[in-house]
């Protein structure tokens, strides 16, 4: 058996770092507004002219707004086991940033392991798999 | 001067599955309308078509391509793209040009032909779009109406026999509604035997993507006095704003809300409303009936809320009273809603206003709102699009 290529399916939206996985921001250097995705050209709080960015990597932890699941498989670009794998759904709060970001909860997770108000952490796990390649992604998951 | 147009005619091509063009619904509903109004096509002055185009009819402009089917005759033409609020922003600007007196009367058509299944993005790999991006995770429409349906019941209590209960009540309404498409009364059984869709969605919680077609006649008050039909239901608002920074929800496509670290959180929902109140000189106490754009059940509470008609966090002891169902003290949905017609994109908000003016005629049959005078809709789509509209008699 070949060993497959790993490779985040979006280049620069995520990273593993020592302390963990996070998401790769960015922040208004002139309103403290936080970007994800990231924001490099204008700000868009209309009341900042702001054009200077800088990358920030946000709060890896975060508390949980609302969830659901997949139960169908989604349509395209999805790409899908054979067979399909339901998975949840999570949108995390982030306390620093004050803004909520989605992301696929990590396999074995299931809605019912999950309440809204829980803490979440970000982890990189594999999203989909081709013949050559495993894609990974930012997923959420329930905390200690 | 009065900032209100009359609506003289409304038409609908009933919603299905029908396998025809957009075309076809589009001139059967036009037809219609005109016949209503007692217009006859070529003294229209101005087509106004609402389009859609990611599942639509891409290379087909609507407001053109409508004036074509039903034959050229000079009026002038404009087509707007608003996602599910194409249609009121049709409506706006038949509006204006009423209003500026650039014309005095006006056709506003939208129709659609949709795919089965999950309404999808564009083709290709397509990072930069936010749409690509959300499905490439597995992130489809109902996953959106699913977190917020978790979140009412997390903060209010609801339960997911009150999002049921949304359904039935609706399926009552469409079953006297000859252009819904599902024409079923359910119940409480049947909702919860349906598939999860998205938890706590079921399959009967979510709306279909439907084929349909919704036309209005509107004209200025002066035109419609000197016909004899200065009583016509008139439109008394038309909101069309956009969010405001930081919005506060998490909104189809974005996989993030704005971080409101530098301006405080805004929800869109209840902004469109609150403009539209403001345009009409009237408040949530003189609606008689509204609806709403139930993409799932426990949406239509949350636009309940957003309008105002409850405080926030008791539209679900609002339907448990009863209010909410046409003999009740506040109707919403009359027409069965999207639960009875699913989604026809472009169309969607023309029909709100159609079901509206034949409310507010006393011509809606056996889902008929006694007393109705004033109706308001409320709809959002992508892209921070979304659209309120009072109708008044």
């Amino acid at each position: 058996m070949t060993r497959k290529t790993e490779k985040p399916f979006l280049e620069g939206w995520f990273a593993q770092g020592e302390a963990g996985a996070h998401l790769l921001g960015s922040r208004c250097t002139s309103c403290g507004t936080y970007y994800f995705p990231r924001q490099a050209r204008f700000c868009r709080n209309p009341a900042c002219a702001g054009e200077q960015f800088e990358e920030v990597p946000l709060s890896r932890r975060g508390r949980l707004w609302s969830y659901t699941d997949a139960c169908y498989q989604p349509p395209e670009p999805f790409i899908a086991a054979d067979p399909y794998l339901p998975f949840a759904i999570a949108a995390v709060e982030l306390e620093q940033e004050q803004m909520i970001v989605l992301g696929p909860v990590v396999q074995g997770v299931d809605v019912a392991a999950l309440t809204v108000g829980m803490p979440m952490e970000l982890v990189v796990e594999t999203l989909s798999e081709t013949a050559t390649e495993r894609h990974l992604s930012w997923k959420w998951k329930p905390a200690p | 001067m009065s900032r209100d147009i009359a609506i003289l005619g409304v038409g609908m091509h009933p919603w299905g599955k029908w396998g025809r063009s957009f075309i076809d619904y589009g001139v059967t509903a036009a037809r219609a309308a005109l016949k209503d109004a007692g217009v006859d096509w070529r003294a229209v002055q101005f087509v106004s078509g609402a389009a859609t185009i990611r599942n639509g009819y891409p290379g087909q402009v609507a407001g053109a391509t409508f004036a074509q089917a039903l034959g050229w005759q000079g009026a002038q033409v404009n087509t707007s793209y608003a996602a599910c609020a194409s249609g009121s922003q049709a409506l706006a600007a038949a509006r204006s040009r009423i209003l500026s007196g650039e014309c005095e009367l006006a056709l506003v058509i939208g129709a659609d032909t949709t795919p089965k299944g999950f309404l999808a993005p564009a083709k290709g790999e397509r990072p930069d779009d936010p749409d690509w991006v959300r499905f490439r995770l597995g992130i489809t429409n109902p996953t959106y109406f699913a977190l917020y349906a978790r979140r009412r019941m997390a903060l209010y209590g609801d339960s997911v026999d009150d999002f049921a209960q949304v359904k039935i009540k609706n399926s009552e309404h469409g079953c006297e509604n000859p252009n819904a498409r599902y024409r079923k009364r359910f119940t409480p059984a049947e909702v919860a035997a349906s598939p999860m869709v998205a938890n706590p969605l079921r399959l009967m919680d979510v709306c279909a993507t439907s084929d349909g077609a919704a036309a209005l006649i509107v004209a200025s008050l002066d035109y419609a006095r000197r016909v004899g039909r200065g009583d016509a239901p008139r439109v008394a608002a038309i909101s069309t704003v956009t969010p405001t920074f930081a919005s506060a929800n998490i909104e189809m496509p974005d996989i993030a809300t704005d971080s409101a670290v530098a301006a405080p959180a805004h929800s869109f929902r209840a902004a469109l409303p609150a403009k539209a109140y403001e345009e009409a000189g009237i408040g949530p106490s003189d609606v008689s009936l509204a609806e709403v754009y139930d993409l799932s059940t426990a949406l239509e509470l949350d636009w309940i809320e957003d309008l105002q008609l409850c405080a926030r966090g008791e539209a679900a002891a609002l339907l448990r009273s009863g209010a909410t169902r046409v003999g009740g003290r506040l109707p919403v949905n009359a027409s069965g809603g999207l639960a009875c017609f699913g989604e026809a994109v472009p169309a969607q908000a023309l029909a709100q206003v159609c079901e509206l003016t034949w409310q507010l005629r006393g011509e809606a049959g056996a889902r008929q709102v006694s007393g109705a005078k004033v109706g308001i809709t409320a709809n959002q789509g992508l892209f921070g699009h979304g659209s309120t509209v009072i109708v008044k008699r």
